[in-house]
């Protein structure tokens, strides 16, 4: 099982794509142009704090609102290696399969998190924190087939003989 | 020794018996107008002041028609804080009501008044017989303090106009045309004087788009006799001339030109300046993305009708984002009344609140890269309607209309 | 055992009994493809190698953010939409028609029993004519135009049943807003919500778009009416043995059922920054308003804007107070134009923009800025979603706003 140790980012409950990644910015023509503003009508100041590797902890219905697929791919062009919430509104969950950010489901987590501390991950299997181990449920086949693809773009390339 | 137009108003102004060209003189404002292009600005320019203080605020008159509805953040702070002022100081406030040279000719202009307004476009006001001329900031905040200002009284070019425009031939391109031959600073700093016989076949519509059009010239303002149409208007809405003025008969020109109305044809202005003028057939086949028909310059009631009967049971070319802006909310419900929102929506055109929209290039029809755009607007500046690399023609109405139907540039009796 | 009516629609789609729980691969009805997605649904498109998409007829492209442009690179959208229909072979393409999730159903696309999935949350309205239509991201569309189909899983549902007359000033904005509040804003996350009772079948088929429209907010993947008689005259069609059977059966098992009566229903609003934060107007104490925004695809419908033109009606809306008027649609547009209802909006002051959406999605159409507060007919109150994050907005009724904007402070109809 894949194992990593990061630096967390703790948010609270109803983390919206609108705080993600404002409408504004969505006409640009990238990610990379549209990076300096997530999050920036909570905390203006954290994209440019965030580093790869970064994790965040967040509460319940993380990603909630709009279907814009820029607010996953905008945390995975930070560099969060991944996003542990209470609960993730679904397209926003879909969004993030699709482009191989992980989301994981955590009830205790958020609750015990002090922000800038150091969790390690071990995929489909536990979040270690401050000496205690938080349970993580695995993901539907479905969907693991998808992130074992690596995202749907591939798969789809896959599907259509452009790829292995 | 005589006077013109121009003379005799800022004589007036300047409670004297007599001015002539190149004095300079010290005025008394009818009217300061500030939109929320640049209020904003004047505010804290005001606010910065030692002693901040407004003369007379029942000469102020503030309009919001920019960015409305408002596009950024940036504007909406902008708004607030010229909407805060007005509120505070009870500063005659529209916001809504449409472009502000017709907000300013449906409600407050009369003939004989000098009027500045932190706007080029405020020429337009001598189409009721009015010296109306545009500032910066900083000169239209002195006027606000004190009252009063400087002017250089203009030289004037006078324009006697014969004849009747023919079928299908507008204001617009007269003006056009009028530009084309003196060229983008041929009236710099002076006035330019409409008159003649061939001036009464002009309705007030007419009237306010050829002045509104003149600082394209570079003209410090426009002025034209007050006649029976004009008195119509007046009555119409309501008031009465400040003071009547007609140029004596040995007033001093510093050129007189006599135009032949009838000799004039539809006219375009090609990018990047407004007196690059050629016969609208010339540029007939041009592709163009945005058509606009509206602004200060052509968004009246008397326009929207031209467009109207042109596009009425015709569609707008799929290619084309056809923008209907009325200049004013008067000229919106009255085009509802008469049935031409209908025809326009029918037609598949886009129908903007009263603003400045795409003339102004900023908030709504904005231009992308490569695009290009036939508008009533008043200019056709490199980027003004959006990207800088852009294209803007200036046309009529009825140009405009027929060129959103046909997806390229044509006049209208070019319509299949 | 009996079948609720997401798990009807899927079986119906896949040729198989479905239940909740169960992942299916079903075939697209309909897609909706809005402008501000396309760029990145056309790019994704090519990138998974696909050349053609697989049914030209079913994909509608609706440009309705970003028209008439409010930033130069705007219009890029524009074009990538308008080529990419081109190119495809894609009649459905409205450029500057309304909001597409009015559009929709409202042209004649979607049907009672269609599967539909859009490019954007609010896709969940469809669900206002009977079809199961759900937002998802534009990775998932490009897989959709090529393919055609989308894995879904079967999800549960909570069964909202309300009875009885609802009271004068009360529209059905205040009863899904009082649903979200009780729901919370993840309440109903994966879940389909089915409305039943004979409030909603006494309800016209605008008035079940907007709790349609909004039920994203509980975070539902979709949100259901049965079809009914004013389903199908709606849309044009007499209703199939199909179509007809699409109601929960009484023995279908529902995870939740929530009872309503409709007497109990007040006036609310959503008030700043979460749509589940729900509160009676008559608790909102004294509150000055800037801005009064009636539109969207939640409320900008004419029934919307008829209910706002009897409130104003001979009067004028306070000083310094704008309303932003913004259709739905080029029909609600002509209609509202036709019976007079423009002209009295105008009257009263309003300021009556071109279909679109306007200021819901933020981009223009009556931005804010720090310390303002607006009342809105939308469906969302997230911070900086109108403005800067000091932007204080109110989610309320057509009827609400348009008080609101009479007195220049949040109130309801009747006051």
């Amino acid at each position: 099982m894949e194992k990593f140790t990061g630096r967390v980012w703790v948010m609270g409950d109803d983390i919206d794509t609108d705080i993600i990644m404002p409408t504004e910015y969505l006409v640009f023509k990238t990610i990379g142009e549209m990076k300096p503003y997530a999050f920036s009508p909570l905390r203006p100041e954290l994209a440019a704090q965030i580093q790869p590797g970064d994790i965040i902890v967040a509460g319940k219905n993380f990603g909630c609102g709009s279907s814009r697929e820029q607010a996953p791919e905008v945390v995975k062009a930070l560099g969060i290696k991944c996003v542990i919430a209470k609960s993730f509104a679904r397209i926003f969950f879909r969004n993030a399969i699709n482009n191989g950010l992980l989301l994981i489901e955590n009830a205790d987590l958020a609750d015990d998190m002090k922000e800038g501390d150091e969790i390690t991950v071990t995929v489909n299997e536990k979040i270690e924190y401050n000496g205690k181990d938080y349970p993580i449920v695995s993901l539907p086949d479905n969907l693991v087939e998808i992130i074992d693809a690596g995202g749907l773009v591939k798969a789809m390339r896959k599907r259509n003989g452009l790829e292995d | 020794m005589g006077m013109t137009i121009a003379e005799k108003i800022i004589a007036r102004a300047a409670k004297m018996e007599s001015v002539k060209a190149n004095d300079i003189c010290t005025v008394e404002l009818d009217y300061l107008m500030s939109n929320d292009g640049t209020t904003h600005i004047t505010v804290d320019k005001y606010n910065s002041l030692k002693h901040p203080r407004i003369a007379d605020v029942s000469k102020l008159v503030w309009i919001i028609d920019h960015n409305l509805p408002c596009d950024s953040v940036k504007t909406a702070a902008s708004h607030k804080k010229m909407r805060d002022f007005a509120r505070a100081n009870g500063i005659k406030f529209y916001e809504g009501e449409g472009v502000c040279h017709q907000v300013m000719m449906e409600n407050h202009v009369r003939p004989g008044q000098l009027i500045f307004g932190a706007d080029s476009h405020t020429c337009a006001y001598g189409a009721l017989g009015a010296f109306g001329t545009g500032v910066g900031n900083t000169d239209y905040l002195y006027a606000m303090v004190t009252g009063t200002s400087w002017v250089l009284v203009p030289e004037t070019l006078r324009f006697n106009l014969h004849g009747q425009l023919p079928e299908g031939v507008y204001a617009r391109d007269l003006i056009l045309t009028i530009i084309g031959q003196i060229s983008a600073s041929g009236a710099t700093y002076k006035a330019m004087e409409f008159g003649g016989e061939g001036l009464k076949t002009l309705d007030m519509a007419a009237r306010m788009s050829i002045c509104n059009l003149c600082v394209e010239a570079g003209a410090k303002t426009a002025l034209m006799e007050v006649d029976e149409i004009t008195m119509d208007y007046l009555k119409e809405h309501g008031r009465e001339p400040a003071a009547v003025f007609a140029p004596d008969e040995d007033a001093v020109y510093s050129e007189v030109y006599d135009i032949d109305l009838s000799s004039i044809k539809p006219i375009v202005a090609k990018p990047h300046f407004v007196d690059n003028v050629c016969d609208a057939k010339d540029a007939a086949g041009i592709h163009i993305d945005e058509a606009f028909l509206g602004s200060c310059n052509n968004g009246r009631i008397e326009d929207l009708r031209v467009g109207a009967e042109i596009i009425k049971g015709r569609k707008v070319n799929p290619g084309v984002r056809f923008l209907v802006v009325p200049a004013s909310r008067a000229v919106y419900e009255q085009a509802m009344k008469e049935g031409l929102m209908e025809i326009f929506m029918e037609a598949g055109a886009i129908v903007m609140n009263p603003n400045c929209s795409v003339c102004w290039g900023s908030c709504q029809g904005v231009i992308g890269e490569g695009e290009t755009l036939i508008s009533t607007g008043t200019r056709n500046f490199k980027g003004r309607a959006g990207h800088r690399e852009s294209f803007v023609y200036l046309a009529s109405a009825a140009t405009v209309t027929a060129s959103a139907i046909m997806g390229e540039i044509a006049t209208a009796d070019m319509i299949k | 055992m009996g079948h609720t009516m997401i798990e009807k629609i899927i079986a119906h789609n896949v040729g198989r009994e479905v239940k909740p729980g169960d992942i299916v691969t079903v075939n697209s009805d309909y897609v909706m493809l809005d402008d501000i997605m396309m760029p990145f649904i056309v790019s994704k498109f090519k990138e998974m190698g696909f050349k053609k998409v697989w049914d030209p007829g079913k994909v509608v492209i609706i440009c309705d953010h970003l028209v008439p442009a409010s930033q130069v690179d705007d219009t890029r959208a524009y074009h990538i939409s308008c080529d990419f229909a081109e190119e495809q072979g894609i009649g459905n393409l409205h450029r500057s028609d309304g909001i597409c999730h009015q559009l929709m159903t409202e042209a004649g696309y979607v049907k009672p029993g269609h599967v539909v999935f859009g490019t954007d949350s609010h896709t969940t309205t469809y669900g206002c004519v009977g079809a199961f239509s759900t937002g998802i991201g534009y990775t998932e569309m490009a897989g959709i135009l090529g393919t055609g189909q989308l894995w879904v899983r079967v999800p549960s549902t909570i069964k909202v049943n309300i009875t009885g007359k609802l009271p004068e000033n009360v529209m059905s904005k205040d009863i899904i807003l009082r649903i979200i509040g009780d729901l919370t804003a993840a309440g109903a996350t994966y879940k389909a919500l089915e409305f039943t009772g004979d409030t909603v079948e006494n309800m016209s088929v605008a008035s079940r778009m907007t709790m349609t429209n909004m039920a994203i907010e509980a975070g539902a993947k979709c949100g259901l009416f049965a079809p009914d008689a004013k389903t199908a005259e709606y849309c044009g069609i007499e209703l199939d043995e199909f179509q007809a059977s699409l109601k929960g059966d009484e023995d279908a098992v529902y995870e939740a059922v929530m009872n309503y009566k409709a007497e109990d229903f007040v006036p609310v609003m959503a008030v700043p920054s979460n749509v589940d934060h729900v509160v009676p107007i008559s608790e909102l104490g004294d509150v000055n308003v800037d801005q009064v925004f009636l539109g969207s695809c939640t409320n900008g419908r004419l029934e919307d804007l008829m209910a706002a033109a009897e409130i104003l009606k001979g009067k004028k809306i306070a000083p310094y107070v704008k309303m932003i008027v913004t259709p739905a649609s080029r029909k609600v547009y002509k209609e509202a134009l036709a019976n007079g209802t423009l002209e009295i909006l105008s009257a009263a002051g309003a300021i009556i923009t071109h279909p679109s959406c306007g200021l819901c999605c933020g981009r223009t159409g009556g931005i804010l800025t720090d310390g303002e507060v607006v009342v809105a007919t939308n469906n969302r109150n997230f911070l900086g979603r109108m403005g800067t994050s000091k932007v204080n907005i109110y989610l309320a009724s057509p009827k609400s706003a348009a008080a609101s904007a009479l007195a220049g402070k949040i109130c309801s109809a009747e006051i």
